[in-house]
């Protein structure tokens, strides 16, 4: 499904990325793990085309996708959660998904200010597809508000609605529960394998073990910018490396 | 939807009376100018309110809009109603080509560019003196006709500059509850956010600024057809803050907005005419108290300040 292969990444002199490689398979569910400073995000930054790689290549179901910019890369299925939540803050709830569905859409400048019977109709289809996306994730209540009002909690979830409405093969997701309770991240383990069930792959880097260990197939763990393991949850609960970097004694 | 529907009907009805109720008169020449400012607020704020990207330079747009109008008609005799699409064609392709270079640019430097494309505009408006008479302007434009009716009366040119002002409101309705306007205004709030969704920030802000452009030398060509004579004066830096100011004080991305925005800064001078120079302290003065006090201009603002005195009033109807 993904083929990460060399991926280097150098910032100034420092060497964040150092020739990471692996390979995820279709329908799975990955965590990226590793301490403070491992080069995690920098990793989804340059998967997701936000920051260039240095060298190294990335291959999205056989194809190559190395630099291509993300909004190249949503029409090819691949779509991204941020770690700060990226909203359309000033925007409606609705709304914010309705964006998530630009590419399942087509009216242009034009036939859009011209308001042209079929943009029209197609807006009316965008319109019910968010709100069914809405549904999904239990937050229909508050298709109405603005979303720069919304809890911590709820705008993960919306930030979610929104990148599923893209319809993707692959979701990347930072940090998906940072900043949520307990109650919140059992909900959000659940919706993660929902999100699986449906036939699309997971990536998540995340800090909370629990989750991780709960919901990932498989887990790659990095530290110091470089790949330490790579194998089950209790293939990695029993890595001394990994024990050895996490209670830093390297 | 319907609430759109209806707010953009009553808005015209209020448009189209107006003269009823002004009977000719001084006022109507300002108000046929309160038309052609609504026309360029609402295009800048297109651009400004919706996308997030700001220019400093829209006076030269509306300026090229008014001088290839005036250029073609008088001096080679080109029909006005050829010669105005063509001079927004070419520049919405001048605004497109310039465009996809400084929009690369963010904030503090695409004010700067901007700014810098507005005052090339004005000094060629200056220095090609064969062409455009150069810094004593340019006279002799032909009135805009249909048949044999001409557009030569304020109350005439009162109709046909809303006719336009009234399409370009509706355009701009109609654009900013669409995909297009979602995709502008995700842009303006998370660009890397609307980018991950697919949408394609840098051909849509460069899409945007030429239809701004474009909308800005419509309203440029009426200009000169109803003054019949154009001056570099009208189209400086002064008049692209100005414009910048009429959206601002409407509300930013708010259409109607922009409408207040211009007819209050339309209507201002005619009122301040007894301070003569010192209207530029008034405009100065009323941007610094909006942006304090109302920072989502008026259409955000008035509403806003009924609902407080009214809960103030309900309070003391309590006590």
């Amino acid at each position: 499904m993904l083929e990460v292969s060399g991926i280097t990444r150098i910032f100034g002199g420092v060497m964040a990325l150092d020739d990471v490689s692996f390979t995820i398979g279709q329908d799975t569910i990955t965590g990226v793990i590793g301490p403070n400073g491992a080069g995690k995000t920098t990793l989804f930054n340059i998967i997701t085309g936000i920051y260039s790689r240095t060298s190294g290549s990335v291959r999205l179901e056989g194809r190559d996708i190395s630099g291509l910019p993300p909004e190249r890369l949503a029409r090819l299925g691949m779509v991204r959660t941020f770690q700060n939540i990226e909203l359309f803050g000033a925007m409606s709830v609705l709304e914010n998904v309705m964006v998530g569905l630009h590419t399942k859409s087509s009216s242009g400048l034009l036939a859009c200010s011209l308001k042209m019977p079929w943009s029209t109709a197609e807006e009316r289809r965008i319109w019910e597809t968010a709100m069914q996306w809405l549904q999904f994730t239990g937050i229909t209540e508050l298709a109405n508000d603005t979303a720069g009002n919304l809890s911590f909690g709820k705008g993960r979830l919306l930030e979610i609605a929104r990148a599923l409405a893209v319809e993707p093969r692959i979701i990347l997701m930072d940090e998906p529960a940072a900043g949520l309770n307990s109650q919140e991240t059992l909900a959000l383990a659940h919706l993660i394998q929902k999100i699986r069930g449906m036939g699309i792959t997971v990536v998540l880097v995340e800090h909370d073990m629990e989750l991780v260990m709960d919901v990932c197939d498989r887990i790659v763990v990095l530290n110091l910018g470089k790949k330490l393991a790579e194998g089950t949850p209790r293939e990695i609960q029993e890595n001394s490396d990994v024990i050895a970097a996490y209670l830093g004694e390297s | 939807m319907k609430r759109d529907v209806f707010k953009f009907f009553l808005f015209a009805v209020l448009i189209l009376a107006a003269p009823l109720a002004f009977k000719g008169g001084y006022l109507m020449n300002v108000l046929v100018f309160v038309g052609i400012n609504t026309m360029l607020a609402v295009a800048l704020n297109l651009l400004l309110g919706y996308a997030g990207q700001i220019s400093l330079g829209h006076a030269g747009f509306f300026g090229i809009g008014a001088y290839l109008s005036g250029i073609l008609t008088a001096t080679y005799g080109w029909n006005p109603w050829l010669a105005m699409p063509l001079a927004a064609l070419a520049v919405g392709i001048l605004a497109g080509l310039i465009g996809f270079p400084i929009l690369k640019l963010k904030g503090h430097y695409l004010a700067m560019a901007t700014l810098g494309l507005g005052i090339i505009i004005y000094i060629v408006f200056n220095e090609t003196v064969d062409l455009t008479g150069g810094p004593s302007g340019f006279s002799g434009i032909p009135n805009l006709t249909v048949g044999s009716f001409v557009f030569n009366s304020d109350v005439r040119n009162y109709y046909l500059a809303w006719t336009f002002a009234l399409g370009v409101v509706l355009f701009a309705v109609n654009l900013a509850n669409s995909r297009v306007g979602r995709a502008l205004r995700a842009v303006h709030d998370s660009e890397v956010a609307a980018r991950v969704m697919g949408v394609n920030a840098r051909l849509l802000k460069v899409q945007v600024f030429a239809l701004s452009a474009v909308i800005s030398s419509l309203a440029g060509s009426l200009y000169a057809h109803t003054m019949t004579f154009v001056s570099p004066a009208s189209f400086g830096f002064n008049f692209s803050v100005e414009l910048l100011t009429m959206v601002v004080i409407g509300g930013l991305g708010s259409v109607y907005g922009s409408f207040l925005g211009a007819a209050l800064l339309t209507l201002l001078p005619e009122l301040l005419r007894g301070a003569q120079d010192y209207d530029i302290i008034v405009y100065g003065g009323l941007l610094m108290i909006m942006v304090m006090f109302m920072p989502g201009g008026l259409v955000r603002g008035i509403p806003d300040f009924f609902r407080r005195m009214a809960r103030m009033r309900e309070g003391a109807g309590n006590a």
